[in-house]
């Protein structure tokens, strides 16, 4: 039976026998009341204020506030901005395609076959999901660059020929870079899956006649289909709302994106009211796909969860095995192993055309970064500040709304789960827009301040918190809760006693999740950071846009490595798989 | 004296009436039975009493004094029961230890105290050299002794269980269930047992109230329950049985086929005539292949086997009495044995039969 939410009108004599009156009740109610007060209060400052601004701001003539429709008129009026809706369509089908042609594989490999080296397959899949995606964008353009990229230069030294073997600056370009980042979430969202699939299903088609192939093709394969689709569905949502690969490659390459264009409606004279109407496409895609998602998971029988119904066993897959581990070498080779190596051999050279040799090295970038140039260390304190602030507002609200939520603390309590879960379906950007049009000028005139970063980091990652906290809180049984109240225990010592030792781990989990998410967002940041309040992501960016590759390259590993020091920590204190696990 | 008092007791969510009107006492030391099927709301009564869920209506009494009321309920931190599980939730954090000690240093009791009790009753569920463990290294039987100690090294008022064994194995199962009326036995507290297993709650009680959607149908000691059933619920759900519908009139029962002097069931029985319900347990029935005497006034029914099933330690037969459409269990033992076919004679005998409604 469930706790009712009754249990907090407890009188605080105890003597049950007098009814208490209404006024004695509002007392009673008055501490859980306040905390949903201010949770609600917090949400909508959060999450409503600056959705609804956003759609406000859209209809509004700039200066005066009168209504119009002409910001629809102006984002849709011309061929160029409808353009850069096509792109965008087009790429994000396009990258999510090669991410499903890559992971796919490689989640079955992992997950049913004997293929060798599944811990240093695990370790590529952290690795991408690890790496910025616009680190990766660097990595690549010096790699494959027209002219003076490593391949292509090898490519002419091997061939003689004049042209490129592969260029970056280019749609398939684009949408490789894109992909090479984005296929863990396709490995995890499969892999989960596939664990789920008992290998009695294929024993079923084997003993009916179907060899490995078959059973694989016909049976594991459509048995996971749902959750395939879902990651496709995923990584096409983050791919049209991504910026800085778009930004890096797209716009050298003259190939104009949503998001990119949105960036240009901000270049003086900054135009919110039509960027405001031009996000509106990006916002309504989001949210209708992840409905659609969300339906098409939810269609149980088809997804073969029978839990633990049935051992699982390794196929055995013969010489086959190592044409699958050389497909995910591959992979690793190209979304992790080169581009970090090419980064890394530039970050430590006076020049990175010329390749590998003494004479060319120097710390003189690091040196630069570390304590010459104005802004570096100071980017750097603000990213680790902003995102462990954000980090400790959105696991403390995410873990007060799963906490009434979970015990039916308060009538409506899904209401607050809903609002903490909402900002998944925006986009970074469409957020960090709408924070611009309610926050950025006065009354608030939070523009340049840490607050605003914050507070949109905050918004934009509550969802990963609430869905960490809420996990962590249903794993621990009411009962183990009322154990202890029975026994004597008030509801705060309670929680203080038994509920909190339990999740404290998962907690931390996510607060970790949620830092290295938020210590490199770049498109949430890039439209409401100030002078002084430049975070490591834009100025990555900025330093991107001046074409120093080699200090370019040097912040970057620094920016990777704070990252990897926080991996590392989580790995230690919550699991080995704490980013990767799929909630 | 009574030591807890449900009156009209009633809980509602919206227009689902769970609990409805639920009156019981429980006396000092005495253990009593929440029996029915799942959702008949024993779970609901029973963390009414705890202080988890407020009534919608009625009161509930400890000692004389109202602790649950709508609108007014004491925590149930402050009523000095306690309470075991069906999750067990015993507290992974802690060791064995301090899970029993919790209760112990919550009322400050001083450490040497805590220590000597826990001790003690670690010894009483036979878990003292496990004190160390935590409960991950603990099997599912020694989980649920943990839980036992931990409830009773307070020395509660009312000691509530809820299901407690219903995720064990059917050995433990048994097991168990006599460690917890050995327990009772040993400390006599005030218990409220909440189960589904009529098994269990014979083994364990001293007095059974069988519930059926929300409300008590019949509270009466184990074997009282099963040769004196008084609603067809009950009859049903306690043991196995053969429901006859037959008439009262004039003193004598008549049913299809066979009549009794109502005074051989029962001397008080009397009144108007009625229709009346029949309870007949399949193993009070005589079997005979050839008709037997009826100088006792034992009522004979000639009838031809239907179906059978042998169970090892019992014949199952399923009779069809001549003339009817009825079909009477029966059970007789290994070497009584009749084809399906066989003509057959059942005997009743009227001590064993109970009037139901």
């Amino acid at each position: 039976m469930t706790n009712s939410a009754t249990a907090l009108r407890e009188p605080a004599t105890g003597s049950a026998g007098r009814r208490t009156g209404l006024l004695g009740r509002l007392r009673q109610v008055e501490p859980v009341a306040l905390v949903w007060l201010v949770l609600v209060l917090l949400l909508l400052f959060l999450v409503v204020a600056p959705l609804a601004k956003l759609f406000m701001v859209s209809f509004e003539t700039q200066d005066t506030g009168a209504f119009t429709l002409s910001n629809y008129l102006t984002a849709y009026g011309r061929a160029r901005y409808l353009d850069a809706l096509v792109n965008s369509l087009i790429l994000g089908l396009t990258s999510a395609t090669i991410s499903v042609v890559l992971a796919v594989p490689m989640a079955w490999a992992v997950s049913r076959t004997d293929m060798p080296g599944k811990g240093i397959t695990w370790a590529v899949v952290l690795g991408a999901f690890v790496m910025p995606p616009y680190l990766g964008a660097i990595g690549w353009i010096l790699l494959a660059g027209p002219n003076s990229g490593v391949v292509n230069q090898l490519w002419r030294a091997i061939t003689g020929a004049e042209g490129a073997f592969f260029n970056v600056y280019s749609f398939e370009g684009l949408s490789l870079v894109i992909a090479l980042h984005s296929f863990p979430l396709v490995f995890i969202f499969v892999k989960a899956a596939l664990d789920l699939v008992s290998s009695e299903m294929e024993d079923a088609a084997n003993i009916l006649g179907a060899g490995t192939w078959t059973a694989m093709r016909k049976v594991s394969l459509p048995l996971v289909w749902p959750s395939i689709l879902g990651a496709f569905i995923i990584v096409f949502l983050e791919t049209i709302a991504l910026f800085g690969t778009p930004a890096i490659i797209g716009i050298p390459a003259r190939i104009n994106v949503v998001t990119t264009q949105l960036w240009q409606f901000f270049e003086y004279p900054v135009r919110v009211e039509v960027a405001a109407a031009y996000a509106m496409p990006l916002l309504l895609i989001t949210i209708g796909m992840i409905v659609v998602q969300k339906l098409m998971l939810a269609r149980k029988g088809f997804v073969s969860q029978t839990g633990k119904g049935g051992e699982r066993r390794v196929i055995k897959l013969g010489p086959w095995r190592w044409a699958l581990f050389g497909w995910c070498a591959c992979v690793g080779a190209l979304s992790v192993a080169m581009p970090l190596l090419i980064l890394v051999q530039a970050s430590f050279a006076k020049a990175w055309g010329r390749g590998v040799s003494l004479d060319n090295f120097t710390l003189r970038n690091y040196q630069l970064l570390l304590f010459e140039h104005e802004m570096a260390m100071t980017s750097i304190w603000n990213t680790i500040w902003f995102s462990a602030a954000a980090a400790t507002l959105a696991v403390l609200i995410a873990l007060l709304v799963a906490y009434i939520v979970n015990r039916r603390l308060v009538p409506f309590g899904e209401a607050l789960g809903f609002l903490a879960m909402a900002p998944f379906v925006i986009p970074g950007i469409v957020m960090a827009i709408g924070f611009y049009a309610a926050y950025a000028s006065p009354p608030l005139a939070l523009y340049g301040t840490a607050a605003i970063i914050i507070f949109a980091f905050t918004a934009r990652f509550l969802p990963i918190a609430y869905a960490n906290s809420s996990a962590a809180i249903r794993a621990v049984h009411p009962e183990m809760e009322e154990a202890a109240r029975i026994l004597g225990s008030g509801r705060l010592h309670a929680i203080s006693r038994v509920t909190a030792p339990l999740i404290k781990k998962a907690l931390l989990g996510g607060w970790l999740i949620v830092f290295i998410v938020a210590s490199r967002e770049l498109s949430a940041a890039i439209f409401l950071v100030g002078p002084r309040t430049r975070t490591m992501s834009v100025l990555l960016y900025d330093l991107s846009e001046a074409g120093n590759f080699e200090v370019l390259a040097a912040f970057g590993g620094l920016l990777l490595l704070i990252t990897l020091v926080f991996v590392a920590i989580g790995m230690k204190l919550v699991g080995r798989d704490f980013m990767l696990r799929r909630s | 004296m009574s030591r807890l008092s449900l009156r009209g007791l009633t809980k509602a969510y919206g227009k689902l009436t769970v609990v409805d009107h639920i009156n019981l006492t429980l006396v000092e030391g005495e253990f009593v039975s929440l029996l029915g099927p799942s959702g008949c709301g024993k779970t609901t009564t029973l963390r009414m009493i705890a202080g988890f869920v407020e009534p919608t209506a009625g009161t509930v009494e400890m000692g004389g004094k109202i602790i649950s009321a709508p609108g007014a309920v004491m925590p149930p931190e402050r009523r000095q029961m306690s309470m075991i599980f069906q999750s067990y939730a015993i507290w992974p954090n802690m060791t064995v230890e301090e899970n029993v000690a919790f209760g112990l240093k919550l009322r400050k009791l001083p450490a040497e105290e805590v220590r000597r009790r826990v001790a003690e009753i670690l010894g009483v569920v036979q878990m003292g050299h496990l004190a160390g463990r935590y409960p991950a290294e603990l099997s599912g039987g020694q989980q649920q002794r943990v839980a036992l100690a931990r409830a009773i090294v307070v020395k509660p008022d009312v000691l509530l269980l809820d299901e407690p064994l219903s995720n064990l194995d059917a050995n433990l199962r048994e097991e168990m269930r006599f460690e917890i009326r050995r327990v009772h036995d040993e400390f006599r507290i005030t218990t409220v047992y909440v189960t589904h297993d009529q098994a269990e709650a014979m083994a364990t009680s001293d007095r059974i109230a069988v519930m059926n959607a929300g409300r008590i149908e019949q509270v009466d000691a184990p074997h009282l329950l099963y040769t004196r059933p008084r609603t067809r619920f009950v009859a049903s759900f306690i043991g196995r049985t053969n429901l006859l519908e037959a008439r009262l009139e004039n003193g004598d029962i008549r049913c299809d086929g066979f009549a009794m002097k109502a005074l051989q069931l029962d001397p008080a029985m009397g009144g108007a005539n009625r229709p009346i319900l029949l309870s007949v347990r399949p193993q009070s029935i005589g079997l005979h292949c050839g008709r037997p005497g009826n100088g006792d006034g034992r009522p004979v029914i000639p009838g031809v086997i239907a179906q059978r099933v042998f169970l090892g330690e019992t014949w199952d037969y399923v009779i069809q009495p001549a003339g009817s459409d009825m079909r009477l269990r029966v059970t007789a033992p290994p070497l009584q044995v009749h084809e399906v076919g066989d003509p057959v004679w059942m005997q009743l005998d009227p001590a064993q039969v109970a009037i139901v409604e």
